[in-house]
């Protein structure tokens, strides 16, 4: 029998998805300048907002070359484009557009997904998004927001759309118990502690609180990994000890060329945890996958403690 | 030097001769001369002197190999001085083998890479109805680049949802590896586009087609090269 949604939960009051279906719904309706792109995926969010607003909430079909292209298209009408969907046909199917369409014509959009790296785990590998981050890496000036809950979109939402350069939202179904940071990108430190300075990103705080329960280590939260605080981390770093560890929801080491250049200058020591390469080529649960990929909170102290 | 008022096509031609940019394609590079520039002659609404005015139709060159023509063609209309053709592709260049479209005065879109002009046309029609223009949007294709996926892509949305600001241009010099049984029209009017096909030496046809009223959905003009092509 089939156990989940690749969109839905039953247990959340509010996704993530839900969050930014309602948010960009407003957005629309309040500032002319804002479009929304679809391409099937949660057209049942902006039902309202398509009936208003015909001419910029669209659904293209099942056509994510056009989903990106169009969104493009929309930005050099002079409109703030948003378009969405699920992760991996949103940037690893369309990459192409994300790299043309946006600042190579000199415009920028807001990017959406859903999906994450293991949202869907009985969809499996199709499904999976782990390496959308280190894509974004590889292309000039996006800013990358990566929410732990849903509460904290509305703001990267309102950052994403009010900035002038290109972003991707992150949203997933895995989330953190409550919301942590506004979107000021400096990284929140919620713990403090002299052996490590952990970062962790998104949805994966709450595993990493669990996890240094009772370790001398700073915990340090971010939902806007790029551009990473990079001064905030210099500042942690030298705090303790110069040993860095970045707890990633998606692939392992995404973040660890920032942090290297942030400590070029000095001796430090750095841990990346996150989302393994490996196809696993299994089913089950998202709290399945957060086991074999070591995050859930016995899988990074372990981890920690043999790094430390 | 010639007046941007005055220009002809064969001042547009010459220039496009002057401009040799892609040894690779030495024999086609001018076959799109012929719709650009019955475009910027007499169709587009565009003032080379308020290039960025936000109600103007926009030309969106989507096939940008070989942009001879097109930079020829902005040359003869006053976008940029025509010494510029003289220079293309050196390192300090606006003008290289592929436009870009932060470079160069008069261009909508950077491109080269296939396949993404009519994606990025469609939403730009879809952008400039919003904001209450009545712009229309040109974008011209090659038959090979129609090879694209993303292409159909547009052309299906596009002809179902009706968009009446999108008008494409197919360049068709024959090139396409395995051909378009059937012709290429039909691939736009299956998908309720309007369409005609004409002899791109033809440029009153051509005009004709490019202006005919399409109040209830897109529209294609494949503009066929039969011609002997400028060498």
């Amino acid at each position: 029998m089939f156990r989940s949604h690749p969109l839905d939960s039953e247990i959340q009051d509010r996704t993530m998805r839900e969050a930014f279906g309602a948010h960009a719904g407003a957005l629309v309706a309040r500032d002319p300048r804002v479009a929304v792109v679809l391409a099937d995926i949660s057209t049942d969010l902006f039902t309202e907002a398509a009936a208003a607003h015909p001419d910029r909430v669209v659904n293209v079909g099942i056509r994510e070359q056009l989903l990106v292209g169009a969104a493009g298209g929309l930005a050099l009408a002079g409109l703030r484009p948003i378009a969405h969907t699920y992760a991996p046909f949103l940037v690893e199917r369309a990459f192409e557009q994300v790299k043309l369409d946006f600042e190579h014509q000199g415009t920028s959009g807001v990017l959406v997904s859903v999906g994450a790296s293991y949202d869907w785990a009985e969809g499996s590998y199709t499904h999976f998004s782990p390496r959308d981050v280190a894509l974004f890496d590889t292309l000039p000036g996006w800013r990358v927001l990566v929410p732990g809950h849903a509460d904290e979109v509305p703001a990267l939402l309102d950052r994403a759309v009010d900035g002038p350069e290109g972003a991707y939202l992150r949203l997933s179904l895995r989330h953190n118990a409550s919301a942590h940071a506004g979107a000021d990108g400096d990284l929140r430190v919620l713990r403090e502690g002299s052996r490590a300075a952990v970062i962790a990103v998104g949805p994966l705080l709450d595993n990493t609180l669990a996890a240094t329960e009772g370790l001398d280590v700073t915990v340090a939260y971010t939902n806007t990994p790029r551009p990473l605080d990079t001064e905030g981390l210099r500042d942690l770093a030298s705090r303790t000890g110069n040993t860095v560890v970045l707890v990633e929801p998606y692939l392992e080491g995404t973040s660890a060329a920032v942090a290297s250049a942030a400590l070029a200058d000095r001796p430090h020591r750095l841990l990346s945890v996150g989302v393994g390469r490996a196809e696993l080529r299994r089913y089950g649960t998202a709290d399945d996958h957060e086991h074999l990929h070591g995050l859930d909170a016995e899988g990074i102290a372990a981890r920690l403690k043999a790094f430390l | 030097m010639m007046s941007a008022m005055t220009a002809t096509y064969e001042d547009a031609l010459a220039l496009a001769r002057r401009s040799v940019t892609d040894i690779r394609y030495p024999v086609v590079k001018t076959y799109t001369l012929d719709p650009i520039w019955v475009l910027y002659d007499r169709v587009l609404r565009i003032d080379p002197r308020r290039p960025d005015d936000p109600a103007r139709d926009r030309f969106l060159l989507s096939k940008g190999h070989g942009p001879s023509a097109y930079y020829a063609v902005l040359a003869a209309k006053g976008f940029f001085p025509e010494e510029w053709l003289d220079s293309i592709a050196d390192v300090d260049s606006r003008l290289g083998s592929h436009p870009d479209a932060t470079l160069v005065p008069g261009a909508e879109i950077s491109a080269g890479s296939l396949g993404h002009g009519l994606p990025l046309g469609v939403g730009l029609a879809l952008g400039l109805r919003a904001k209450g223009y009545d712009s229309q949007v040109y974008v011209l294709v090659g038959d090979a680049e129609l090879d694209e996926g993303s292409n159909h892509e547009a052309i299906a949305y596009a002809g179902a949802t009706g968009l009446p600001n999108l008008h494409v241009i197919a360049a068709d010099n024959g090139s396409a590896s395995h051909g378009w049984p059937g012709g290429i029209e039909s691939r736009f009017t299956v998908n309720g586009w309007t369409g005609s096909t004409v002899d791109s030496a033809d440029h009153d046809a051509l005009y004709a087609s490019l202006t005919e009223p399409h109040p209830d959905g897109p529209r294609v003009t494949v503009a066929v090269s039969t011609a002997t092509p400028h060498a």
